[in-house]
């Protein structure tokens, strides 16, 4: 059935399409599957800002990890962080030092080790994009109606729809068509898509991650764009409706405000943060850490980045990991100079992992 | 290298071997560890002899389908029998922490002895050490062992040649899975146990049928990926799988997904991976299959003269392509 996709699509894509996923587990796919090397070459995939990891300023990463070196914290995280490089060491390099750094696969069980270590301050780093927030959403209230008063949250979660609209107004790259993030989808459905044709003649499809779902999207892509047509097709109808998740959408709601927002590679887009509301504000890990969260973001300001570091390039997708000159020489995924080397969802890690990677015998 | 030890040079990955390769071989300088299989080949007297060790750091100690003494006994018989060598005797030293509970030790060493009555191989040495509280994670099992080779030369990762079948004796991923599961209190349950099995009868009967063994190892930290690794590395050669013919169980498959982890790193403590030239590789799979530790034996790839050199790559279900390197870092910790 792939091969009748391909073909199909062979046939529609007679000028150059130029296709964009926004989404780390899309990047994982692509190369996972080998769709790349299927699709034909009138079809570009780009690769966007789709990985929160990546996307999260090395400030962001310099508190989180200020905040492991304290004494009384314990540091909660994804394990996705862990390797990332701050402005001069990572968590994983303090966890090696001895800091009490933990690794969880769900933000409950950060609530959970504040629950059994009362004697510490557990504070949770929250990155993800909206697939993510609702399950922090709700941790942290049940931290406060729980009166769990050692837990708090430090949030550097992101929203999608205005980094598209940011990378669009910037028309550094042309894009005919996003392959749009099926998770994040489930909770905002299809509506936050819509100014995308109808501002910028861009077409979209909300696409799920089994190789069919992804080369079936591409083939509405090349259709779409083939007959000028562009609009927002919901591919991954299995579990997206246009409506999204209400519950999901009420629960991050109550939680959380919309904030401006840094992204690697992007620079500040307007409402694109998600900050913790006042109600919440005894949960809300950057007001309870304020003084020390400022004096490392503006030491972390003054470090420029490793020269020659194209990851904000690569994150905007106007270059590729193989024109990074420390691509697979001086960044590879064990020692990573930017964090689209080392995130498992990084457009260089897989690149690195799956099949660009350059001399590597 | 960095100064201190990380959990990834625990893993079995590209940490791993730069710590083996950088630290320890050229300290310890001797040529038969140099070549890492998973055993040596020794000649004492008239007899080739094989000597394999392992320490066993699993936690939790218990978990669905063994326990850490059962592993320990397995893991060893089964890297003497990668070398056709049949265990003879093993020895087994323990390092317990401080405070653990006698009971469980005894569970634990009865657990070994009914294992190493099951496979006919006697502990004939042993030692026991204990550290103060906090200075070990309750318990650490080492254990030695030595065969007899039963086929000369024995198999070796740079023996595996151009045109050789690559047959995988069963599903993938369940010990790994299964050991994850018991530590970690996860919204799904699943009903996945431990293939730790001992591996030297299947071993015997792939040895009857005549078929020409270029390699055999047993996937366990790294799993299958960083065995074939290995191997093309060792041979120089490169290797291509067809990802749709690895055998991974329904469950296992979707605490993978659910986790983000891929089958083909996780460890596995029952399986094999034999190199075979062409010839052979048919009648191979055909007796393995009459064997309960064969049921789902196959071929899975074979050994090209593709370049570069070294390389394996996957052929995935839809036809397309990717590299399948070795892991960076750890995966999953303390799972052997």
């Amino acid at each position: 059935m792939a091969a009748a996709l391909v073909e199909r699509i062979a046939a529609v894509a007679q000028r150059p399409v130029r296709l964009m996923e926004v989404c780390g587990t899309h990047t994982m796919s692509l190369f996972q599957h080998g769709i790349r090397g299927l699709l034909p070459d009138t079809i570009r995939l780009l690769s966007g800002p789709g990985c929160p990891v990546c996307v999260t300023p090395r400030a962001e990463v310099d508190a989180a990890i200020a905040l492991a070196c304290s004494d009384d914290v314990t540091l909660v995280t994804f394990g996705d962080m862990m390797g990332v490089p701050g402005s001069d060491t990572s968590l994983a390099a303090q966890r090696g030092e001895g800091r009490c750094i933990e690794v969880v696969y769900s933000p409950t069980d950060a609530l959970d080790i504040a629950r059994r270590e009362t004697g510490r301050q557990v504070v949770f780093f929250a990155v993800g994009f909206e697939t993510t927030v609702p399950s922090v959403a709700s941790t942290i209230i049940d931290a406060a109606e729980g009166g769990v008063t050692n837990f708090s949250v430090l949030s550097a979660h992101k929203v999608i729809p205005p980094a598209l609209r940011a990378l669009l107004s910037a028309g550094d790259v042309r894009i005919d068509g996003f392959i749009c993030p099926g998770h994040v989808s489930v909770i905002i459905g299809s509506q936050p898509y819509e100014f995308i044709p109808e501002q910028y003649g861009v077409a979209c499809v909300i696409t799920g991650f089994e190789p069919l779902d992804i080369l079936h999207s591409v083939l509405l892509l090349a259709e779409m764009v083939s007959a000028g047509d562009a609009r927002v097709e919901i591919g991954y109808t299995r579990v997206v409706k246009p409506e999204g998740n209400p519950v999901a959408q009420e629960r991050m709601a109550r939680v959380f405000d919309p904030t401006d927002a840094e992204w690697r590679g992007l620079g500040w887009i307007e409402s694109s943060g998600l900050a913790i509301k006042d109600e919440f504000e005894a949960q809300d890990a950057s007001r309870r850490f304020a003084p020390l969260i400022a004096e490392v973001k503006e030491r972390s300001a003054a470090v420029s980045d490793p020269p020659g570091c194209i990851c904000g390039e690569v994150l905007r997708g106007t270059r590729g990991p193989l024109d990074c000159p420390h691509f697979g020489r001086s960044c590879t995924p064990m020692a990573p100079v930017g964090p689209c080397m080392v995130s498992s969802e990084g457009t260089c890690a897989a690149f690195y992992r799956y099949g660009g990677a350059p001399d590597r015998s | 290298m960095a100064g201190t030890i990380t959990l990834g040079h625990g893993s079995g990955g590209k940490l791993s071997r730069e710590l083996i390769e950088n630290s320890f071989l050229p300290r310890l300088r001797s040529p038969e560890l140099a070549r890492l299989n998973d055993a040596a080949a020794i000649t004492v007297s008239d007899d080739n002899l094989a000597v394999s060790t392992d320490s066993f750091v699993v936690t939790p100690l218990v978990f669905p389908g063994s326990d850490i003494g059962r592993l320990a006994v397995y893991g060893t018989v089964n890297d003497l029998a990668m070398l056709t060598a049949r265990a003879l005797c093993l020895s087994a030293a323990f390092i317990v922490e401080e405070g653990f509970a006698v009971e469980t030790l005894e569970q634990i060493a009865e657990s070994m002895a009914a294992a190493s009555h099951e496979v006919g191989v006697p502990i004939v040495a042993a030692d026991t050490k204990v550290v103060e509280r906090g200075s070990a994670d309750g318990l650490f099992i080492n254990t030695t062992g030595i065969g007899a080779i039963q086929r000369t030369p024995p198999p070796s990762a740079d023996r595996a040649q151009v045109g050789d079948k690559i047959i995988l004796s069963g599903t993938v991923a369940d010990h790994g899975i299964a050991v994850l599961m018991a530590r970690n209190q996860f919204p799904f349950r699943a009903d996945i146990a431990s293939d730790c099995a001992p591996l030297w009868r299947l071993v015997e009967t792939m040895l009857s049928t005549g078929a020409e063994l270029h390699a055999l190892r047993d996937p366990t930290r790294g799993g299958l990926a960083t065995v074939l690794n290995e191997i093309a590395g060792a041979a120089n050669v490169a290797i291509t799988v067809e990802e749709a013919a690895v055998p991974v169980a329904e469950p296992v498959r979707g605490a993978c997904e659910m986790l983000g982890l891929d089958p083909l790193y996780i460890a596995n403590e029952g399986k094999l991976v034999a190199v075979v030239a062409p010839d052979g590789a048919d009648r191979l799979v055909a007796a393995m299959r009459e064997h309960e530790r064969g049921r789902e034996a196959r071929v899975i790839g074979e050994v090209t003269g593709e370049h570069p050199k070294g390389r394996v790559t996957v052929t995935t279900r839809i036809g397309g392509s990717r590299i399948l390197d070795l892991l960076v870092g750890e995966q999953l910790p303390r799972i052997c």
